[in-house]
């Protein structure tokens, strides 16, 4: 007779197979990392642009170019670019964060050769025509309104700014600045950023020596450097900070609290990010048990550390009813100081533990995975013992040392806390 | 090409598996075939509030999520107005808990009072979140409503209010589950590092004994064919005016499904298709303009929708949308633009291919449609389509009286 309450035997996760990045140049020294996996006959290739030259009275100069890098070449419309990538099937994409601008091709094998040249005519000879800034300008304008009907976008936006203020991570984008924004100034940031010397490509997927050769026929040459600066913040500790907007019509109230904390790099982040799960970094964690599972206050709370070049922040997000709001911080504060008064119980420990192995193997799914997983680290001076490091932290840190992190850094006197909605 | 082996167990549980060595990782998707169509109208957004209580604990396990995270296993599930789908990915040494733990909810809930009060807040400030409290939140809303006057996608799968969610009681619950979660009504894909064989015990041993339960047999009312234009106005706290423009198509498994996709593709697949370009970037009347198919199991919608530009008007825009459409009906697509749209689809095709929660979930639902393998006559299918085909039905489809039009004006405009 079968026992359905008896649970079936398990293992936590041994060992954890990391396919290594291999690292080769390009004829003008850009570095190629190549994430190998022969399964599908596809590839995908990121450029990868620090970004430069911060400067607050433009703002938006590296969004801007990062967004409209397809938007026009000499030898092309932006119609154009569009059209010759669809047609061979392949996927073109930009995407600027606080510390990158980057290009993303995707594409099947067989069509390489053809995509190749646009993506090189766009990433070296984007010209920012002034009606496609025009409409540019416009229509993010428009995005913007809608975003700022956003509780959680808001609260985003002043946490971000309470924490970094007038830096790339902080700065508060307004209309104004889309405005502001002037064709002479793109161009001359694309020059800097989109150089040579500020790139690093990783290929993963199927790439071979004969891909190698058409990258580097393109890219290893007639491409012009330049002598940009990398971005570079710092941050003092911080205040208390209490920011409250008012939101008569709101349903629901975002909440943002957390503060300035530490980045990959630092010894304990590996345990910080432990203790993170355990309050709030998944599904079983202490913040759903209770504001979510137990209260119903929430369609879903999370807690999250998040690593920065320059910089790192705790925060935890969630948007609750707006008549529990009160209640809701409350409970939210109440699990942030059990966790420094109380050590977490062996099994409980023991859960996360197991979940924590099993999430990072499951993060492993395919090839590009594995290439995410480089990038973490080469961005920030790692190497792939950092992965060993961390697994080991992850089955052998004790409660107590836990108890430890979560004192040294979930202090609530320095907390910003942002409330967008009613309270 | 996503190969699979396939067998039923006694109770009639459909069993597929994928079998995957290069990841160390196995999914477990189970697809029950209910969804929101088959509510009560008076008793809508159950199936959803049904799949939050699928994790409030079983009849012989008191906790669904935490065994599940002590093995390295992570779950979800959504709920669609067709379908209910429930995964979980965890290391596939750990597979049998999986079933154990699916099993033991497909053979009964733990009904408990104290869930059934939480999901139900739970929910509610989920309605609020994504469907009211945001700027054109609510616009399915009312958009379903517009097109749909008998068939049950006239509600959206959140319910048409949030007092049918507040009155849920323990009985609708225990009713529900009875009608729709036994292994008749149920699809398991098992994928990753498995093997058939293996799969096949543990599915006799853990599922074998569930009951097989009284199959659902689902009669649902037709939708009459629309004979008038329907327009409705709404205003609101919005920053831009915008339109929504519902057309009707026709089901999922129509010979014509194919060239649908594919018309949404010439006018909306990114900024080479015809609405981003004539619309937004030659005309500039709007800031966001998309078309796309609801892709329901039952005559679905297909959807021209977008923000206009401020100072533009509502007549100049709607306008504008209907020469595009226009074109369609009178001009052939040309061979070129043709084969663009069907190379993108072809290599989407391959990509997705790269997840095996994803083909896990695309075995389950076209096994519902009635054979798994049509998962891999996809691409054939799309590339059968012709200029032809799509010209004939922007004919069939692309007319004011099968339109219903929804004007989502900001209070300026009011």
């Amino acid at each position: 007779m079968l026992n359905r309450q008896q649970a079936p035997d398990f293992k936590q996760v041994s060992t954890i197979n990391f396919i290594q990045a291999a690292e080769s140049k390009l004829q003008n020294n850009v570095p190629v990392f190549t994430i190998y996996s022969g399964e599908q006959d596809l590839v995908r290739l990121e450029f990868i642009f620090s970004n430069v030259n911060w400067d607050l009275q433009k703002p938006l100069q590296a969004i801007a170019v990062n967004a409209m890098l397809n938007s026009g070449t000499a030898q092309r419309t932006a119609k154009e670019i569009a059209e010759q990538i669809d047609f061979y099937g392949a996927f073109f994409q930009t995407e600027y964060v606080q510390d990158q601008s980057s290009v993303t091709l995707y594409t099947l094998n067989k069509h390489l050769a053809a995509v190749l040249p646009i993506v090189k005519d766009v990433i070296s000879h984007s010209q920012f025509p002034q009606h496609e800034l025009d409409i540019y300008i416009q229509n993010q304008k428009q995005k913007l309104q809608v975003n700022l009907k956003k509780n959680d976008v808001l609260s985003r936006k002043e946490f971000a700014h309470a924490l970094f203020g007038n830096t790339a991570y902080g700065v508060d984008i307004q209309a104004g600045h889309y405005d502001a924004l002037q064709r002479d100034d793109l161009v001359t940031y694309f020059k800097s950023a989109y150089a040579p010397n500020n790139c690093t490509i990783i290929a993963s997927g199927k790439f071979e020596e004969e891909s190698f050769k058409l990258l580097d026929e393109q890219f290893g040459q007639y491409w012009e450097s330049s002598n940009a600066v990398k971005n570079k913040f710092s941050f003092a500790e911080r205040e208390k900070q209490s920011i409250y907007r008012e939101k008569a019509e709101a349903l629901q109230s975002a909440i943002r609290i957390g503060k300035i904390a530490i980045n990959r790099t630092h010894e304990d982040f590996a345990g910080l990010q432990i203790l993170n799960t355990v309050l709030g970094g998944y599904f079983g964690s202490r913040l759903m048990a209770n504001i979510r599972e137990d209260k119903g206050y929430t369609y879903g709370i999370g807690s999250g550390i998040s690593s920065l070049h320059d910089a790192g922040y705790f925060f935890i997000a969630t948007e609750v009813g707006a008549d529990v709001c009160a209640d809701a911080l409350k409970e939210i504060y109440k699990e942030i100081e059990i966790i420094k008064n109380e050590l977490i119980s062996e099994e409980e420990l023991d859960l996360v533990r197991n979940y924590m192995l099993g999430s990072m193997l499951g993060s492993l799914e395919n090839v590009f995975s594995h290439a995410d997983k480089f990038k973490n680290i080469y961005f920030t001076g790692l190497g792939y013992d950092y992965y060993q490091k961390y697994i080991q932290t992850v089955k052998t840190i004790t409660a107590e040392e836990l108890q430890q992190l979560a004192n040294k850094y979930f202090t609530t006197e320095d907390f910003t806390e942002v409330i967008i909605g009613k309270k | 090409m996503v190969d699979f082996n396939r067998f039923t167990l006694a109770n009639g549980l459909k069993v597929l598996v994928h079998e995957d060595a290069t990841t160390p990782m196995a999914v477990l998707n189970i697809l029950y075939d209910v969804g929101a169509r088959d509510e009560d109208p008076e008793k809508t957004g159950f199936a959803h509030l049904f799949e939050h209580l699928m994790f409030g604990g079983s009849v012989n396990i008191p906790s669904y999520d935490e065994p599940l995270q002590r093995v390295g296993g992570e779950n979800n599930a959504f709920t669609s107005n067709d379908i209910t789908n429930y995964y979980i990915t965890l290391p596939s040494e750990n597979l049998e808990t999986a079933f154990w733990l699916e099993s033991d909810r497909m053979l009964s809930l733990a009904f408990s009072e104290k869930s059934l009060e939480t999901q139900r807040n739970v929910v509610c400030e989920e309605f609020k979140q994504r469907y009211l409290n945001q700027p054109y939140g609510d616009v399915w809303l009312k958009l379903r409503p517009l097109a749909y006057k008998k068939h049950a996608y006239r509600w959206a799968t959140i319910g048409k209010e949030l007092s049918h969610i507040e009155n849920a009681t323990m009985e609708d619950v225990k009713a529900f589950f009875k009608k729709h979660y036994n292994p008749q009504n149920a699809i398991m894909v098992v994928g990753g590092n498995v093997k058939t064989e293996e799969v096949k015990a543990l599915a006799e041993k853990w599922f074998g004994s569930i009951p097989a339960g009284v199959r659902y047999e689902r009669n649902l009312v037709k939708e009459d064919v629309q004979t008038e234009a329907r327009v409705e106005t709404v205003t609101a706290n919005v920053p831009l005016n915008a339109i929504y423009i519902a057309f009707k198509m026709p089901e999922r498994l129509s010979p014509d499904f194919y060239a649908f996709d594919l018309l949404s593709d010439v006018l909306s697949r990114g900024q080479s298709s015809r609405l981003y370009n004539s619309l937004l970037k030659e005309q500039q009347l709007f800031s966001d303009i998309n078309a796309y198919i609801s892709s329901s199991l039952d005559a679905g919608l297909f959807i021209v929708e977008g923000k206009l530009v401020e100072g533009v008007t509502m007549e100049v825009a709607e306008k504008a949308i209907w020469a595009e459409l226009e074109k369609m009906k009178n001009e052939l697509v040309p061979e070129t633009e043709l084969t663009k749209v069907k190379n993108k689809v072809e290599s989407v095709l391959v990509f997705s291919e790269m997840s095996l929660l994803d083909k896990a979930m695309n075995l389950a639902y076209y096994e519902l449609l009635g054979d798994a393998q049509l998962l891999n006559k996809e691409t054939e299918a799309f590339l059968k389509v012709t200029a032809e085909d799509i010209q004939r039905i922007s004919n069939e489809t692309f007319t004011h009286n099968s339109s219903s039009t929804l004007y989502y004006l900001t209070q300026e405009n009011a």
